[in-house]
């Protein structure tokens, strides 16, 4: 047992002598012929049998691909994505070049799906590329968040007592402001910019994972195998996260899931109101700022409705299967945990 | 635990979160590189040094941070909010008089839309559970979360005021309870409430199917009373307890859509003028609502708990 650290082997148990079990207890020997299945396998096959999730990971799989795929993507000068499926580059006005009959605000033709912006530019190919400081912001985030969540709340909730106490005071603090109104702030200070964004959004982020973990810990770390890997000697932060962490995590991936639509709508809030990008940048939010106006007077009586539906359409479409994919996530999960219950009760 | 010793520890735990609210708000606000008297400056090339060090010690601005938070809290402490820097003549207190209001007013609008539509519909979809009303519901609900409140705004002016023409896309000038001024926050107060009402139907519906399934609820039925009264009588009471222990989230996400939607609607709220002090770096107004959003909320979550200890004593003995 020494060669193996941190793990417990359990001799004198033989399954095969268990043969007689409560009769009420609906027990099987599982559905995969005796073996055992791991609680992530078993939550991924509930997953994947859940129509509306498997929907909901499509469309947001699509979107990822299209988003990335729309121009050609540089980090630090070196290009690392060449394809480039959006029909026009998405900064340039058309009606400057020469030869074009293209206008400001064409509606939607074959050329240009879905019409071009005040500025001439076709909105199809601004729709393609606008999802990526959304989406991405929102993934890089909830990674953050939930991260930093996890740990603090592990820590608090397994030492109790007063690091406990200050600890849960700070989350109570930053739990006390509206996520929006605090990353509003955060923008004031630093700016606006795509990494401005993602500490505006990590800043309140975190104190809801942290709350949430701490109180599965205060649970978790009742049960004797957590008693018991102490008793064999192992060290805080073995029995922290190799013992009590992934029997309490299950809620912080509903959580965390849940989350990216959020912070989506968030940053594409910011957009809206003018404080997350330059004016003109291809996002969805800061799309949707420049047609406020034009929704109010329509630019030569008439209504540009095609500039304000399919950004804020892409949005919705992207959260909505976000949220979709959640939903799943949560029943995947939170049916697996029900399982002893069920086991037990027997009602 | 009896309940009047419930409040005194849920009024106790609440002082220190109120003390740290106000650090986060100064600390955050105070970060920021450069003071409102530099923004003042930039705007004013006439100004000299001299006349800079003088502004800067008019408006304590030379003192070490902490004794800016105390002279700062002092003030606030006394209901002083400071002046607004950039609009001489006009004091931060001024301006959240006459904006408050409108804002609750708007808030208001949306907590009726929410309970309206959420507390029929999650009882509906609990008690049709897995019928094709409750899919329809759920679905609509699972929308509602997802649609962004300015995107929903914006919609609702091009469907509402644009297409059919039935709504005033600007606020009107009247008062704040006239009649139109009411007709017109009809979609103001949609699009802040869709958001909750979304959480708060699918909060009902599980927690009125958690209900249902309890003997009670048998026991009710087996002595012959009419449906109607058992799920309107008995299952309700007992399902909208739950909704006490949301009320905090949803007032928060309530004030959080007031500053979008109100920039949608060119309402004239805190939100709206939220945004603008962001704009103009307007720090006394920002520390101001920031902190005043803040100390509203924690205040409405000891609210909240205390209602649930009175509805629900069981929780007092956790």
């Amino acid at each position: 047992m020494s060669t193996q650290r941190g793990r417990i082997q359990i001799s004198g148990f033989d399954t095969e002598q268990v043969t007689e079990r409560e009769p009420l207890s609906d027990w099987t020997a599982g559905g995969t012929g005796g073996g055992t299945e791991g609680r992530w396998h078993r939550a991924w096959r509930q997953f994947k049998s859940n129509r509306t999730a498997m929907i909901g990971l499509g469309v947001v799989a699509i979107m990822v691909v299209l988003t990335t795929f729309a121009r050609p993507v540089d980090i630090a000068g070196i290009t690392v994505q060449p394809i480039s499926l959006a029909p026009f580059d998405p900064q340039k006005s058309l009606f400057l070049e020469p030869g074009s009959n293209v206008e400001a605000y064409d509606p939607p033709s074959l050329a240009h799906p879905m019409g071009t912006d005040a500025s001439g530019r076709d909105l199809f190919s601004r729709v393609m590329v606008g999802g990526r400081a959304s989406i991405s912001i929102g993934f890089v985030v909830v990674f953050i968040t939930a991260g930093f969540g996890l740990v603090y709340g592990a820590v608090a909730g397994y030492y109790g007592g007063w690091v406990d106490e200050v600890m849960m005071r700070i989350v109570d603090t930053v739990f006390a402001f509206p996520a929006l109104v605090l990353a509003l702030v955060i923008i004031a200070i630093l700016g606006g910019g795509y990494w401005q964004l993602v500490a505006a959004f990590a800043f309140p982020g975190w104190a809801g994972y942290a709350r949430l973990i701490r109180g599965e810990i205060l649970s978790v770390k009742q049960n004797q195998y957590v008693t018991a890997a102490q008793a064999l000697g192992a060290r805080d932060r073995s029995v922290i996260f190799r013992h009590i962490v992934p029997n309490a995590i299950a809620p912080l991936i509903v959580q965390a899931s849940l989350s990216i639509g959020t912070v989506v709508i968030g940053v594409a809030a910011l957009g809206f109101l003018g404080l997350g990008f330059p004016p003109g940048t291809p996002e969805w939010g800061t799309m949707l700022d420049a047609t406020r106006e034009t929704l109010i007077q329509g630019p030569g009586g008439s209504i540009p409705w095609w500039a304000t539906v399919f950004p804020g359409g892409a949005i919705f479409i992207f959260v909505m299967a976000m949220n979709m994919i959640g939903d799943g996530v949560n029943d995947a999960l939170d049916a697996q945990s029900n399982v002893d219950v069920e086991q037990g009760g027997g009602n | 635990m009896g309940l009047r010793r419930f409040i005194v520890k849920r009024v106790l735990l609440t002082i220190p979160i109120l003390f740290g609210v106000s650090i986060v708000t100064f600390g955050m606000v105070h970060l920021t590189p450069g003071d409102p008297i530099d923004v003042l400056v930039s705007f004013n090339p006439d100004v000299g040094p001299a006349e800079e060090a003088a502004l800067r010690e008019r408006y304590g601005y030379n003192l070490p941070v902490w004794e800016q938070y105390l002279r700062w809290m002092g003030n606030v402490l006394q209901g002083d909010l400071g002046p607004v820097i950039t609009r001489s003549g006009v004091s931060v207190n001024d301006v959240i008089m006459s904006r408050l209001p409108e804002t609750i007013v708007l808030g208001l609008f949306g907590w009726v839309f929410a309970l309206v539509i959420a507390i029929p519909t999650g009882i509906y979809a609990a008690v049709n559970k897995d019928e094709l009303g409750d899919h329809v519901s759920r679905f609509i609900a699972l929308s509602g979360i997802s649609i962004p409140n300015f995107w929903l705004g914006l919609m609702l002016i091009l469907f509402g005021a644009l297409v059919f023409n039935i709504w005033p896309v600007l606020p009107p000038r009247n008062g704040l309870l006239s009649l139109d001024t009411l007709w017109f926050l009809v979609m103001p107060g949609l699009t802040i409430g869709t958001a909750s009402a979304s959480t708060l139907m699918r909060i009902m519906r599980s927690s009125m199917a958690e209900e249902l399934n309890k003997e009670y609820v048998t026991a009710a039925r087996a002595k012959g009373l009419p449906e109607r009264t058992v799920i309107l009588k008995h299952v309700l009471r007992n399902s909208l307890i739950s909704v006490t222990t949301v009320a905090a989230f949803l007032t928060a996400n309530i004030v959080a859509g007031s500053v979008v939607v109100e920039v949608v609607f060119s309402w004239p709220g805190l939100g709206q003028e939220f945004v603008q002090a962001i704009t103009s770096r307007e720090v006394n107004l920002i520390l101001a609502i920031t902190l005043f959003t803040g100390v509203a909320l924690v205040l409405a979550n000891l609210l909240a708990d205390i209602v649930y200890a009175m509805l629900d004593p069981r929780i007092r003995y956790d």
